[in-house]
């Protein structure tokens, strides 16, 4: 019903005569933001999900967790926590940036955030690469030969980060949609819940990070 | 043209514009009433294989020993009846058909807040049930684990194990976007004046299934990938040579799982609380106890999963807790059919073929209803778990509950589905023949299961064979009833009698449009500041007239 959207909006009057208007579902802002919560309700409990295996095990194999969090790379990780905190900025200053309705500036961000996140990507792809080099990947000999704690945690290391990385690559395929959306006019400053639902799973992927950084980094 | 109303049928709306091709205009429709449609026939032909399986399975175990199916084929041939059934019936069943299409026309709303997304579930509903289907063509066959997929026999056997996942988890997506959409829709939609304790009941049942669907079932999904992950890369989670815990994924899955059998079983109590109030031609009874009811169910519901793992090593604590748990479950399904009950109290039942439908149910979910409480108990469990008494329980909840209310559902409202009436007489008799069918088919189960019979089993000792024959001739009779029902609903698709806007006397605002709907449902939004349900004197209270006229289009 597209030639809906462009009526005056529909009303309904009461006993008393007072006038009630009729939601236009094509048209309900806050029906687009409460059904993205949803969404991010849905991400919370997978990711939730992960975090309960990882605490049953930390508590099971807490040396062993502890001594193979001490291989893990921390500069390398804390730099990526690092740019992940700023992707989120830029983020939301591209939505404050459509709001004030400079739409050339909304895009800038938008392309930051697409390069700080592949940033993102590419330390994650040396990170990984160098333990595979190492011969640490779940089912290698070498891995198979260590302790089953250990395992335990580079099968939860590869897993987790490697699902909160195809967030990440979503997330940059979702913003490339936000920015043709844009250019055919069909985000505007009036009309910025698709951005806006953007900037919140942005910002779950990074919240989710957060969690993920200090789980396997830190607790040696 | 008889009919002065273009319905749903003639016109509709498509997520790329204009469509020549009547099948393109059907698969591409974001019109909510062809969704479940679309739903309807696909999910119905899975039903028929599943059945057959079944059949299948029921007369290979008519004698003992190995008839005509080998072992193997026969591991092969539950896990697909388990898995079609649960995944690509039961779950999406309900809230996906009868859902779709009622919802919007019960809250008095044009569409549901997301059509793309309610077309898009479709979509992945129909890619999960073709990785499904392909996988029983290549490599090894279908999976054998069981629609359970316990590790570690999931990690190890040869089958296409991750097929099934997969194909479980994209089925899982699916039902997770619509329960978004029906979460929304209930909270944005709504007609002006309408509160939520002015909502039908049906209504608030698929708010409570919704809320089931968003929360648990990404759970059930990260478990099934890990299992996949586990199959492909080997991490070792579920794992116990790498120090991983299949028990672990037993919980995973029943978090899921568990509340997955009320997710099923909630939208069926709300078409027994819709027909229920029309056949007694009385307002229902305890409509807010009923409503909070459904909300309990689904909150104390995702508490008691450790029920299904008694055998599996738990604390002697936590099995005394989940079974509390359990039985308090029993209290809020009871106060549903109290209240069922009181309003059925001197009332003129009317025993239209959704009633008996529904008042048949009464009987057999009740059986498996009181059953469970006795697989709940700890000590009998131990006796009875993985044997015949707990199959059949299941099937007297869950075929006996959910698919015979469904079944009621469709009954009560065909007529304004397809505009049409079947025929009255021979729709009863269906009900009747299924009916006995379904106990002979189950009811020895029970007494098997008691004796010792274990589940799963391609062959048994010959002191079971009587229970056997007897559920096996129990099965013939009940698929019998299976194609007379629906050659009964056929032929009233067909041929049937215009059955007019309210056939049934009934209140909420679906039977107050014509039959079948116009494409915008509504042609005046209406101001809805009463109850669902109000008859006097064996009337309808309000008798409205909301289709959209001619010479006023809404837009």
């Amino acid at each position: 019903m597209s030639n809906a959207s462009s009526t005056e909006p529909e009303i309904v009057y009461d006993k008393q005569g007072n006038p009630h208007e009729v939601i236009d579902f094509n048209n309900d802002y806050e029906g687009a933001k409460l059904g993205f919560w949803l969404f991010i309700f849905t991400e919370i409990m997978i990711f939730g999900a992960m975090f309960l295996v990882f605490g049953f095990y930390l508590f099971q194999f807490s040396p062993d967790f502890i001594a193979a969090s001490e291989g893990l790379n921390r500069v390398l990780g804390g730099t990526n926590t690092f740019i992940l905190l700023l992707s989120a900025l830029s983020m939301g200053l591209s939505l404050v940036k459509l709001r004030n309705g400079k739409i050339d500036e909304s895009k800038k961000f938008i392309w930051i955030t697409i390069i700080l996140a592949t940033i993102f990507l590419t330390i994650k792809y040396f990170e990984w690469s160098h333990e595979i080099h190492i011969g640490i990947y779940p089912g290698s000999p070498t891995l198979d030969a260590l302790s089953d704690g250990t395992k335990l945690f580079f099968g939860l290391y590869f897993t987790m980060t490697g699902l909160h990385g195809l967030h990440i690559i979503i997330g940059i395929g979702v913003m490339f949609w936000v920015l043709a959306l844009i250019n055919s006019g069909k985000i505007t400053s009036t009309n910025f819940v698709v951005l806006e639902n953007t900037a919140l799973y942005w910002d779950l992927v990074h919240l989710v990070w957060v969690f993920v950084f200090p789980l396997f980094y830190l607790i040696y | 043209m008889s009919n002065v109303h273009k319905s749903f049928y003639d016109e509709t709306h498509t997520v790329f514009g204009h469509h020549k091709n009547k099948i393109l205009q059907w698969i591409f429709s974001i019109d909510h009433k062809r969704i479940a449609l679309l739903y309807l026939f696909v999910m119905f032909a899975f039903f028929a294989v599943a059945v057959s399986t079944a059949l299948v399975m029921r007369l290979e175990l008519f004698s003992p020993g190995q008839d005509f199916i080998d072992p193997d084929t026969y591991n092969q041939a539950f896990t697909l009846h388990g898995v079609i059934m649960i995944f690509l019936f039961i779950i999406p069943g309900i809230p996906a058909v009868l859902g779709n299409f009622l919802l919007p026309l019960q809250l008095g709303a044009r569409d549901v807040s997301f059509p793309k997304i309610n077309l898009l579930s479709w979509w992945l509903y129909m890619l999960g049930a073709l990785l499904a289907v392909t996988s029983l063509f290549i490599g090894d066959g279908f999976a054998d684990t069981g629609w359970t997929f316990y590790a570690p026999y999931s990690i190890k056997t040869d089958t296409n194990v991750i097929w099934a996942l997969s194909a479980a988890f994209i089925l899982g997506f699916a039902s997770i976007l619509t329960g978004i959409n029906f979460v929304v829709t209930i909270h944005r939609l709504r007609a002006p004046g309408m509160g939520f304790f002015k909502m039908p009941l049906f209504v608030w049942s698929l708010y409570a299934t919704s809320w089931i669907q968003i929360l648990a079932t990404p759970v059930v999904g990260i478990s099934l990938i890990m299992v996949i992950l586990e199959r492909t890369f080997g991490i070792g989670i579920f794992d116990p040579t790498k120090g991983g815990d299949p028990v672990l994924l037993e919980h995973m899955f029943w978090i899921y799982s568990h509340p997955a059998v009320y997710l099923m079983i909630l939208p069926a109590f709300g078409i027994a609380s819709e027909i229920v109030p029309t056949f007694c031609r009385k307002p229902i009874f305890g409509y807010h106890a009923i409503a909070i009811s459904s909300a309990m169910i689904a909150g104390v519901g995702y508490l008691v999963w450790g029920h299904h793992m008694y055998t599996s090593g738990e604390s002697e604590m936590i099995k005394l807790i989940f079974s509390a748990l359990t039985f308090f479950v029993a209290v809020p399904t009871g106060v549903k059919f109290f209240d069922w009950i009181a309003t059925m109290y001197k009332a003129s039942i009317d025993f239209k073929t959704p009633m008996l439908w529904t008042v048949g149910t009464f009987i057999t979910f009740i059986i498996g209803g009181l059953t469970g409480l006795i697989v709940a108990s700890v000590g009998v469990d131990i006796y009875l778990h993985d044997t015949y008494f707990v199959v059949a329980h299941f099937h007297y909840a869950i075929l006996g509950g959910v698919v015979f209310l469904m079944f009621a559902g469709m009954h009560y409202w065909f007529p304004k589905i397809t505009g049409k009436m079947y025929n009255e007489k021979h729709a009863a008799r269906a009900f009747y023949t299924i009916f006995i069918g379904f106990n002979l088919l189950w009811f020895p189960m029970f007494i098997a299961g008691m004796l010792g019979m274990p589940r799963r089993y391609f062959d048994y000792l010959p002191e079971f064979e009587i229970w056997h024959k007897l559920a096996t001739i129990g099965s013939w009779v009940f698929a019998l009833g299976l194609i007379y029902m629906f050659y009964t609903l056929y032929r009233g698709w067909r041929y049937g009698e215009l059955a007019g806007p309210n056939p049934w006397n009934a209140t909420t605002l679906e039977w107050q449009i014509p039959s079948p709907p116009q494409l915008p449902n509504f042609g005046e939004i209406p101001y809805v500041d009463y109850m669902p349900y109000e008859y006097k004197n064996g009337e309808p209270v309000r008798h409205l007239d909301l289709s959209v006229k001619e010479d006023k289009p809404h837009e």
